[in-house]
């Protein structure tokens, strides 16, 4: 197995975390849908990123499940980042804005 | 048992079944109401006959022969209440009497109502009145009595006010019902306290009534306030009753005033029958009143308050005679009179004497009125005799019959029925033991009955005719009296024919009417009569009813009157006891000025309590029941309302600010879940450092 030993886990670990808080902060932030399923994007591939670090240092890294779920992940994501344009375009067509701020129309 | 005995009760449920139908027939009707009235009475009359005839020749030892028939009325508890009716001689001769009066009189007013609108209605009352007379004479019940008693006072009350559009016939109706009402009332005190003491108000029931031996003596014993037996404050008790209906001296106001009703009214039922209904009451408790006549020993202390009551009446009511002028009013007043020598026969003589002259007084009054009838007919409608005068060239059938009213009224002798059944009242004061007073107030009565009468007599049938004086002599003769028809003298013939031959069943000589009604069989005895005492009271009462012919005679018959303003002979002579004696002892006055002022006052009073203090009481509870409720109102709206508005409210409010929580921005939404989050990494991580 590739160099077990030359960085821990949890550096990896580390990385997916400030990943995913960047995209987090993206999501929440941003007022723009579209930077908005950036932000998504971002930690859709933090929680990727932590699979695959998990996989790596299992006591069996042999089995390739890590790998698979990744890969159906990343498929799963990207149809979702289809279905989300689609979505985002809709709105706009709509709304005339993609501002989501004045999307607020379920409100109590 | 008898036939007639099981079907006694079909003699007053005839009259009652023809005003029954009469009640719903229209006006047209006449021929039909007269027929059908007279044809009931008819079959009642032979009912009667029949009846009585089953009590001729039957006399037992115990009494009179007599057959009770009861059944049960009603269950209250264990009590069970019987009616029925009852048979004796002295029901038999009465419903003779009442339905043969009946049926000429109703036969007597197909002629006198035959103008009259209401003739239908007129019948339905006629026939309304037999059957409850009927029916009260049968009763062997106090209370079946008591029902036909105040049935007989409605139909009273309806017959006087028959022409109630006028407003004296009303007021005459009002106060014959409420008079005789004050009587009613204690005398069913008295049946309530009769029964309370004998448990039972069947009369005869075997030896178990109320008038057996067996029962009073039972409670002959027993003495109530002051002493007094019960027997004898029961039968003073229902004597008042007597006292309203037979006009007895303080409550024989109405009688006089029933006038306004329809003449056959007057002669049917305030000569001949109802009024005799509280004689006949009297003698059908006699028992209670006297229990030596059932054999349980006692002093009858109750007949001596009947002899007084009777004595004075017969008087008083003669004295007001004397001086009135209306043709009606004088007959009224002779019959409160001739009811108080019944009271008094009965109270000094037993049944016989006072049964005999109500018999006699029935057939001679009725004939008196029907003959008033026929002269104020003929008169068209006149009733002052001073405006009569001379009818005797207009009208000889009516004279002929009067005069043999008025000679039986008076009691001219031998031949006529009043001399001896008034004889027989005189002979039993004359012999009675507690008192000779009676004895000298009766022969006074009767003198005055004969001089009213007489005076009556000369001022109607003789002298000049006076009726044309107020409209002229050119209109005079268009107005001038005639007789009546024949549909109305016929019945005064065969009345006049009665009023003579009555007397002759109940003379000393042949005593048939006395023994009859004891009992016994009869027996003639010519000699009987020369009796030193029987002939001492007779020639007395002949030389009394002479003197007082003699002396009407005399100051009005000597000098024909000559004009209808001409003054009285007595209030020339001494016009203070006149015009007292006019205004009929001033009792109406006396009543209005103590009685019914006081009435007025309590009535008054009343309605002030009524209206200070009870419906002050009311109005105070109804404003506290208001202000109640007005606070109750003020609590919920201010209180209540208020408070839960107040709680809604805020539920809306924390509603509102809780759903801004939801503001539909999902990037918020997003944001508690990241504090979530991060919130939830802390605890871990800070749970993973403290283990």
């Amino acid at each position: 197995m590739i160099s077990q030993d030359h960085l821990p886990l949890h550096y990896y670990l580390i990385l997916s975390a400030l990943l995913f808080a960047v995209g987090l902060a993206g999501a929440l932030t941003r007022r723009n849908a579209i930077l908005v399923l950036v932000g998504i994007e971002l930690m859709l591939n933090a929680a990727n990123l932590n699979f695959i670090a998990f996989w790596r240092y299992n006591p069996n890294p042999d089995s390739l499940i890590g790998i698979m779920f990744v890969i159906f992940s990343i498929a799963v994501a990207a149809a979702e980042a289809a279905v989300g344009l689609a979505l985002i375009i809709r709105i706009y067509r709509h709304y005339h804005t993609i501002n989501l701020d004045k999307m607020d129309s379920l409100k109590g | 048992m008898n036939w007639i005995v099981e079907h006694l009760w079909l003699i007053p449920a005839l009259p009652l079944l023809a005003a029954a139908v009469l009640s719903v027939t229209a006006r047209a009707h006449r021929r039909m109401a007269a027929t059908l009235t007279i044809g009931a009475m008819a079959v009642s009359f032979l009912l009667a006959v029949t009846a009585f005839v089953a009590t001729l020749g039957k006399s037992t030892a115990a009494g009179p022969w007599r057959e009770a028939h009861n059944f049960s009325w009603l269950q209250f508890g264990t009590k069970t209440l019987q009616l029925g009716w009852v048979l004796d001689p002295l029901t038999a001769i009465m419903l003779v009497m009442v339905t043969f009066v009946s049926l000429l009189i109703f036969i007597y007013s197909v002629g006198y109502m035959g103008h009259d609108d209401n003739f239908t209605r007129f019948f339905c009352f006629l026939s309304l009145f037999a059957a409850a007379m009927l029916g009260l004479v049968i009763a062997n019940n106090l209370l079946l009595l008591f029902m036909c008693w105040e049935l007989v006072g409605l139909s009273s009350y309806l017959l006087i006010g028959f022409w109630y559009h006028k407003p004296g016939a009303a007021a005459a109706a009002k106060k014959a019902f409420i008079t005789t009402r004050i009587g009613d009332v204690v005398f069913f005190l008295g049946i309530l306290y009769l029964y309370s003491q004998a448990g039972t108000l069947l009369f005869y029931d075997q030896g178990k009534g109320c008038l057996e031996s067996g029962i009073l003596s039972d409670i002959f014993g027993r003495t109530t306030v002051g002493g007094m037996a019960v027997t004898t404050a029961i039968g003073l008790l229902i004597f008042c009753g007597a006292i309203g209906k037979s006009g007895q001296f303080p409550l024989h106001v109405w009688l006089p005033d029933a006038m306004e009703g329809p003449t056959p009214v007057s002669a049917l039922i305030h000569a001949a029958t109802m009024v005799a209904a509280g004689v006949f009451l009297v003698a059908r408790v006699f028992p209670l009143l006297d229990p030596n006549s059932v054999g349980v020993s006692g002093p009858a202390s109750a007949l001596t308050v009947v002899t007084w009551i009777g004595a004075i009446t017969a008087v008083f009511a003669a004295c007001i005679a004397v001086a009135q002028t209306d043709i009606k009013r004088i007959l009224a007043y002779s019959t409160v009179s001739q009811l108080g020598f019944m009271m008094m026969g009965l109270g000094v003589g037993g049944v016989a004497v006072g049964m005999f002259h109500l018999i006699t007084h029935a057939f001679f009054k009725a004939l008196l009125f029907l003959g008033a009838g026929s002269v104020i007919h003929g008169c068209h409608e006149e009733q002052d005799i001073r405006k009569m005068g001379g009818l005797k060239k207009f009208m000889p059938v009516t004279f002929a019959t009067y005069a043999v009213g008025m000679m039986a009224l008076s009691g001219v002798p031998l031949f006529f029925s009043g001399f001896w059944s008034k004889d027989e009242i005189l002979h039993a004061a004359h012999d009675w033991p507690v008192s000779r007073w009676p004895f000298y107030l009766g022969a006074f009565g009767a003198l005055l009955t004969a001089f009213y009468m007489t005076r009556q007599v000369c001022y109607v049938f003789y002298g000049k005719n006076r009726g044309a004086e107020k409209t002229g002599p050119g209109h005079g003769h268009q107005h001038a009296p005639h007789e009546s028809p024949s549909v109305m003298t016929i019945p005064l013939s065969i009345l006049a024919v009665f009023a003579v031959v009555l007397g002759f069943i109940g003379t000393p000589v042949w005593p048939w009417f006395q023994n009859y009604l004891a009992g016994t069989s009869a027996a003639f005895g010519f000699g009987e009569i020369l009796h030193p005492e029987i002939l001492h009271v007779l020639l007395l009462s002949t030389a009394i009813v002479a003197a007082g012919i003699g002396l009407g005679w005399w100051l009005y018959g000597r000098k024909p009157i000559e004009s209808s303003t001409q003054v009285d002979v007595l209030e020339k002579l001494r016009p203070d006891i006149f015009i007292l004696l006019q205004n009929k002892f001033y009792v109406d006055e006396f009543y209005d000025a103590t009685i019914i002022r006081f009435n007025a006052w309590w009535a008054g009073f009343c309605d002030t309590l009524d209206y200070w203090v009870w419906n002050g009481a009311v109005l105070a509870v109804s404003y506290a029941v208001l202000g109640l409720s007005w606070l109750d109102r003020v609590i919920d709206e201010y209180v209540v309302n208020l408070g839960f508005d107040e709680g809604c409210r805020g539920v809306n409010r924390g509603g509102g600010w809780l759903s801004h929580l939801q503001n539909g921005r999902v990037q918020d939404y997003m944001r508690v879940i990241g504090v979530a989050l991060a919130a939830l990494g802390l605890l871990l991580l800070w749970g993973c450092a403290a283990s």
